[in-house]
């Protein structure tokens, strides 16, 4: 998560060592050495066991698993599903959070409290209450007689490609990120007064938002987007029970017919997320623009 | 080059027509009339929570008087939105623009003008030439100090040729050095381009020494507006003698000679005087406090505080509230704390408030 905030991770400060014995520094140092080691072995152990298992056949090494793992059956489709649901979430839960929060905090100050515990909601409420109130509400659509409006548009809603009522249901699920993100920004930022100050220079509203407010936000857009992201390709419930096939759900049902293949995307969707992350840390940490002018 | 910037500004007047603002259920501003002449500084001093920011929000377009006009060269300016309003604002927190240099801040307003790149960054260069920034135009605002990131909002500021420049606190968050200095900065450069300016405080010595005309707010009224010294010398309620400067309230009576008696002295009432007989008290200046040692005088110094050119004596009496006394330092020294002293008023008109 530090890694994830990037410039505003707290760096705790070095500790006063002048100030401890040194017998006690040196058993300081052997327990942050033990921690860490721990540490390591409980993130690492898991990993190279699943990497270890990947690749062995018994009596040698195969490589067979992430030499074959793109013709595997179903993989471009799911994968490619995962990614256009993460886009279309991203771009869906900014469209409606973005202007939301700017509202809260330029003119509603006071309903910041209750849009925080409404974003919030969605980490208290299961992913599968959600699911299945999504599912009674299908089974409604579905009663309509064919041909009614209703019905057309729950058909468009559940059949068309990609299904839009997953990025409607991530949206909630990723709500409470995305809010957390941006309301810091905006804390942050001092952004009432950067918006008067675009205003009295002579600047319009759509103006002021896309020169002076998105660039200003332009971190914890990008950190909220991330995490948006990386939740959608990975989330597996709700795809699961409204019966869609993307990456997560994939992975398990092809692992009943190759566990090599399927541990092997396990750990490479692993390391594809790190590779985000880095490059998401890297934008948000590269400051800002060149002079314009 | 800032013959050339100035050459650019006609200062305009600005007036304030029986401007109120209401937020639930307090009155921010209560009829507010106020005239700002062509190329006057004035600066709004007051307490925080007597209108003065409302005041300067409502000129900027930031908020909406419920009642009243605001008239800017003679047209009202009540239904234009802030971008429309063509004035430059410099805020009391940090307002620049993070993602853009010191250089594109300036530009900033121009760029919305749609000038010429080339027109618009020669512009922003001379401005930050005149605000003393040249060296830093490519640093971004995190790479400035406070009192450089303020001069970079007043160049910001100028740079569209505002009609009117509103300075909201623009000082209150510098360290005091660099405070003095940019504050006479400002009026120098605020003289040089004869721009309109409104300047709002609470810092009375800001004020007085910077504005044309103060204008003293309590409560969403103005108390009085006059130029700095007739504020000090000759204020017009007993509020203003309180807010600006330092004042001793001594206890008087008034004679029928419309005097007023004050310890054992008797002096004129600068004003209206009340009734013969009225309790009052007396508003006196620190300055205007003689104080000589003498070993059978009823005041005691109990504090003398060194500042500079003047030192200032805390004088308590027995029976009676302490003094507030200033004198020239070379003269304190044989007034130690714990000298016995006497205590006179200067003959001069003084300003009497009725005890209720």
């Amino acid at each position: 998560m530090t890694a994830v905030v990037g410039d505003t991770a707290l760096s705790s400060p070095p500790l006063p060592e002048r100030t401890v014995p040194r017998g006690q520094r040196r058993r300081l140092r052997v327990g942050r050495g033990v921690v860490l080691i721990l540490a390591v072995l409980y993130f690492f152990g898991p990993l190279a066991a699943a990497f270890w298992f990947s690749i062995d056949e018994g009596n040698g090494l195969t490589w067979h698993a992430y030499t074959n793992f793109a013709q595997a059956p179903g993989f471009g489709s799911a994968a490619s599903l995962s990614l256009e649901l993460a886009a279309l979430t991203v771009v869906l839960s900014l469209l409606l959070m973005v202007p939301t929060l700017l509202l809260v905090h330029l003119r509603f100050p006071r309903v910041r409290t209750a849009v925080e515990l409404l974003s919030l909601l969605p980490l208290v409420v299961p992913p599968i209450v959600l699911v299945v109130g999504v599912s009674t509400v299908i089974g409604w659509g579905n009663a309509g007689s064919s041909g009614s409006f209703r019905s057309q548009l729950f058909n468009q809603l559940l059949n068309s490609s990609p299904p839009p009522i997953l990025p409607l249901e991530y949206v909630i699920l990723v709500l409470p990120f995305v809010f957390r993100s941006l309301d810091a920004g905006l804390r942050t930022s001092n952004t009432a007064t950067l918006v008067e100050a675009a205003r009295n220079l002579g600047a319009s509203w759509p103006t002021t938002v896309w020169r002076v407010v998105l660039p200003t936000l332009r971190t914890s857009l990008l950190n909220g987007s991330f995490l948006a992201f990386a939740l959608v390709l990975g989330e597996f419930t709700m795809a699961r029970l409204l019966q869609y096939q993307p990456f997560a759900v994939w992975l398990l049902q092809f692992g009943n017919t190759d566990g090599q293949l399927s541990v092997a995307l396990s750990l490479l969707s692993l390391l594809l997320t790190w590779a985000l992350l880095l490059v998401m840390t890297a934008i948000a940490g590269r400051g800002p623009r060149k002079a314009v002018v | 080059m800032t013959a050339q910037v100035s050459s650019e500004f006609a200062g305009v007047a600005v007036e304030f027509e029986g401007v109120s603002k209401v937020f639930g259920a307090t009155r921010a501003l209560d009829g507010l009339d106020l005239e700002i002449a062509p190329g006057e500084l004035l600066a709004l001093l007051g307490p925080s929570g007597c209108g003065k920011t409302t005041a300067l929000r409502i000129l900027a377009g930031f908020e909406d008087a419920s009642s009243g006009a605001v008239l800017v060269d003679g047209h009202d300016v009540s239904r234009q939105p802030p971008n429309k309003r063509d004035m430059g604002m410099v805020f009391q927190s940090y307002s620049l623009f993070p993602t853009m240099t010191a250089v594109d801040n300036v530009a900033f307003g121009l760029r919305l003008r749609r000038r010429p790149a080339a027109d618009r960054r020669r512009r922003a260069e001379e401005l930050l030439d005149l605000v003393g920034l040249s060296p830093h135009a490519r640093k971004y605002p995190h790479q400035l100090s406070g009192g450089q990131q303020q001069r970079v909002a007043l160049a910001r500021a100028l740079a569209v040729t505002p009609r009117v420049l509103l300075l909201d606190e623009p000082l209150s968050a510098l360290d005091a050095k660099v405070r003095e200095q940019l504050r006479e900065e400002i009026r120098t450069i605020q003289l040089e381009l004869g721009v309109t300016t409104v300047f709002v405080t609470h810092d009375q010595e800001e004020a007085l020494s910077l504005a044309d005309r103060v204008g003293v707010m309590r409560d969403g009224r103005l108390e009085q507006v006059a130029p700095p010294a007739t504020l000090y010398d000759r204020p017009a309620t007993a509020f203003v003698a309180s807010f600006v400067g330092t004042t001793n309230e001594l206890p008087g009576s008034m004679e029928s000679s419309g005097r007023v008696r004050v310890g054992a002295q008797v002096l004129p009432v600068d004003g209206p005087a009340p009734a013969a007989g009225t309790s009052v008290a007396v508003l006196v200046r620190p300055e205007a406090v003689v104080v000589t040692p003498h070993p059978d005088g009823d005041a005691i110094v109990s504090v003398a505080t060194f500042r500079g050119a003047i030192t200032r004596l805390r004088l308590t009496r027995k029976g009676a509230a302490d003094v507030l006394a200033d004198l020239p330092s070379h003269r304190a020294a044989e007034l130690g704390a714990g000298t016995h002293a006497k205590v006179e008023l200067l003959e001069r008109p003084v300003v009497v408030r009725e005890l209720a």
